[in-house]
């Protein structure tokens, strides 16, 4: 497995660090939105800001799944959970996601059988293993872990599992984008598209961006040099003055999408009519819910779920960091009543998350320790 | 300074503040090695028994008893599964132990086992681990000089739980405390990190990968008394990077020195197995547990030597300088990552991982 280095030289991130710095405008400020927390944690894992020009500015976008998971979600998971005989899955970033009373890890202490699981076909075998209880699935993610939970569906329902059931918290990530470039509060220039995403959705889904807005997009892989790269294409779009979506990871997204994936998705999920987003509120239109055909799995269904709104903390300030309003540490909590150890907001909670990956990855004086190296 | 600056100052001057454990139960996460953990210690078990051998919270505790010098250290395992690629719970056991007693400077000289053992466990899996035990406390010149045994019912333990605690005499010539940290010391790592919790997660099964990695599981006395026998005075302090890795070890130093550690991402030894499974389990290697290395803050001027030294003990042939003490960041870990760029490294923060020692 060799394939990890490749992409990170550090020679060719300084070359493409010039020319970038070369492409920007005497006295011009930039601000490119990358819209994934794969993304955000990249850009703070290599420290890749370090090779950009002061006035290019990147701002973290909505893109992290588990950030956008509103507090009443988690109760009704933890309801779930509390319910006798029931086995509750999720990924393990969603056990420390706090909601009105704790979360799923204190949920587990206090005695509830809550395990992570590294993708829903785990969830699914321990349901098989487990014949005398109830297993759920957290499910959440953009249209990128969807065809995975749906494909678990199909084979649950192929093999006639009837003790496994989905709590589906998909969301899909077109609707926020419009959403933050409706909002009148924020002023971007560019976005780097979502790679992840895009090899199940394809480009075209972004095309309003350029043509409503006349803002470039660049759909971007998740190495360190695939970042400054796009960087570099959408800097080149700007100084050409051109807006239109590109597609800098073509070695794995095809500009049509996987069109199997999204007969997949087609067949289980259908949009809710809206959705709560955390910090954002309610938008149209921007979750997955299961079909009717596959009702009988769904958790929502089988568990009598209370499906209440717990408002947000009145101190966080998630929605504005979500939107790229404020940067991490102008939230008032950052870093003091809120920490990854004891997070307020669901932004601090997963290493996808803007205000935890500036925590434990940006937290210092970038322009000293450059100075000093 | 700026905004920015300002808000990073207040968030260092609160992290400083000694931990208060506030939590109303203990949660997997007070069990993973990192911040949790450390509040958990520091902020609960520390004040209640208040003492001065406790106070350096140390790998282990150094004690003065009628003129002899000694260590004392205890430590339990639960890992799962009971034997792992490269190694098993009592070995595990011994070198855990013996480990913790060889970074304090001591030569390991005895150690005891106490087994909680689960009712109906295969007899051969006792005597396997009976064998392991002594054949690792063999090859660490120690011996097994008392022990106990408890039997609880079904379902109480995963198979057999083992606490050991060792005693060791130190050897002169180190004083070995993070205070005599200073900036310009080179860190020292004496081999691959990230081996034993990368083997131990495949290992489980849960995760349908599979790879060439083994635990690392061994004694790290051979490395410990090269360095002090090469080093003298020169070597500030030694540790052990078990649960939390070296990111929490360097954490810690850097807390405890009041200086900055800047780390060479490129310089550290990590076999590419580790990384590639760790990059697809999206965890980092440096917090991932070791149980057979060694780290070591050295004086410049005797780097050299000393990594020549550990260099050319058994198991010390990817022996490295990893990076190098400095002013800044005050009590911070920053790395300059193989991409060019910097960031810091912080502890551990409660990852639910799989019990690994
Ligand atoms: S610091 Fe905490 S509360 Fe504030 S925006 Fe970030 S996650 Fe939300």
């Amino acid at each position: 497995m060799r394939f990890v280095d490749e992409f990170r030289d550090a020679e060719l991130a300084r070359t493409l660090g010039t020319e970038i710095a070369a492409l920007a405008e005497p006295g011009r400020h930039y601000k490119v939105m990358e819209v994934c927390g794969g993304h955000t944690h990249t850009i703070y894992k290599h420290g890749i800001e370090d090779h950009l020009p002061e006035s290019v500015e990147l701002v973290h976008g909505p893109g992290c799944p588990v950030c956008v998971i509103p507090m009443g979600r988690v109760d009704d998971g933890i309801h779930i959970a509390k319910q006798p005989d029931v086995i509750f899955t999720c990924f393990g970033d969603m056990m420390r996601v706090p909601g009105g009373d704790g979360s799923l890890i204190d949920a587990k202490a206090e005695g509830a059988d809550v395990r992570f699981v590294y993708s829903p076909l785990d969830a699914l075998k321990i349901a098989r293993n487990n014949p005398d209880k109830e297993v759920t699935f957290f499910a959440i993610g953009f249209e990128t872990t969807a065809p995975s939970t749906a494909l678990t569906l199909m084979r649950a329902k192929a093999e006639g599992v009837t003790n496994f059931s989905v709590m589906s918290n998909h969301v899909t990530i077109v609707p926020p984008l419009m959403a933050l470039l409706e909002s009148p509060d924020l002023r971007l220039d560019a976005f780097i598209g979502p790679g992840h995403v895009s090899t199940v959705i394809g480009c075209r889904p972004y095309e309003f961006i350029p043509s409503d807005y006349g803002q470039p997009v660049v759909v971007a892989g998740f190495e360190p040099l695939d970042l400054l790269q796009s960087i570099y294409m959408i800097m080149r779009q700007l100084d050409q003055g051109r807006s239109e979506v590109e597609n800098q990871y073509g070695r794995v997204v095809p500009w049509e999408g996987n069109l199997r994936a999204l007969e997949i998705l087609e067949e289980v999920f259908e949009l809710r009519p809206y959705f709560e987003w955390r910090g954002l509120g309610f938008i149209s239109q921007s979750a997955l819910a299961l079909t009717d055909a596959y009702s009988d799995f769904d958790a929502e269904l089988r568990f009598n779920i209370p499906g209440v709104r717990v408002a947000d903390p009145k101190a966080c300030q998630c929605g504005e960091v979500l939107k790229g309003v404020i940067k991490p540490w102008e939230c008032k909590v950052f870093g003091t009543a809120c920490t990854p150890e004891t997070p307020i907001g669901t932004c601090m909670v997963s290493s996808e998350g803007a205000c935890a990956a500036y925590y434990n990855f940006g937290r210092f004086a970038r322009s000293k320790a450059r100075a000093g190296a | 300074m700026d905004l920015e600056e300002e808000v990073l100052a207040r968030i260092e001057r609160q992290r400083k503040l000694r931990p208060r454990f506030r939590d109303d139960r203990i949660t997997m996460v007070h069990g993973a090695g990192g911040k949790a953990t450390h509040t958990l210690v520091a902020g609960l078990f520390a004040p209640a028994f208040a003492n001065d051998a406790l106070a350096e919270l140390g790998d282990a505790a150094r004690l003065d008893i009628d003129g002899a010098a000694l260590c004392l250290t205890t430590d339990s395992f639960v890992v799962k599964p009971l034997r792992f690629p490269g190694g098993s719970i009592g070995e595990l056991a011994v070198n855990g132990t013996v480990n913790d007693l060889a970074v304090s400077g001591a030569r390991p000289q005895a150690v005891t086992a106490a087994f909680i053992i689960e009712e109906g466990l295969d007899a051969d899996v006792v005597r396997a681990e009976a064998s392991a035990m002594a054949e690792a406390a063999r090859r660490a010149g120690v011996a097994v000089v008392a022990g106990d045994t408890k039997v609880v019912e079904r379902n109480k333990a995963d198979g057999m739980y083992i606490t050991t605690a060792g005693v060791g005499v130190r050897r002169g010539g180190a004083a070995l405390g993070s205070a005599s940290i200073r900036p310009g010391d080179k860190v020292l790592c004496s081999g691959h990190i990230g081996d034993h919790g990368t083997a131990i997660m495949l290992a489980r099964g849960e995760l349908e990968l599979d790879a060439d990695i083994v635990s690392d599981t061994a004694s790290v006395w051979p490395q410990a008394e090269a360095l002090i026998e090469v080093a003298g005075p020169a070597l500030r302090v030694m540790r052990d990077p078990t649960r939390g890795g070296v990111a929490t070890v360097l954490n810690e130093l850097a807390g405890d020195a009041g200086a900055g550690m800047v780390l060479d991402e490129n310089a550290v030894p990590i076999h590419s197995a580790v990384k590639g499974a760790c990059e697809i389990l999206g965890i980092d290697p440096m917090y991932v547990a070791n149980e057979g290395v060694l780290l070591a803050v050295v004086a410049p001027e005797a780097a050299g030597d000393a990594l020549d030294a550990m260099a050319a003990t058994q198991g010390g042939a990817a022996a490295a300088v990893i990076g190098e003490v400095a002013e800044e960041p005050e009590g911070m870990v920053l790395v300059r990552t193989g991409f060019g760029g910097t960031r810091i490294m912080d502890m551990l923060i409660g990852d639910p991982l799989p019990r690994i020692c």
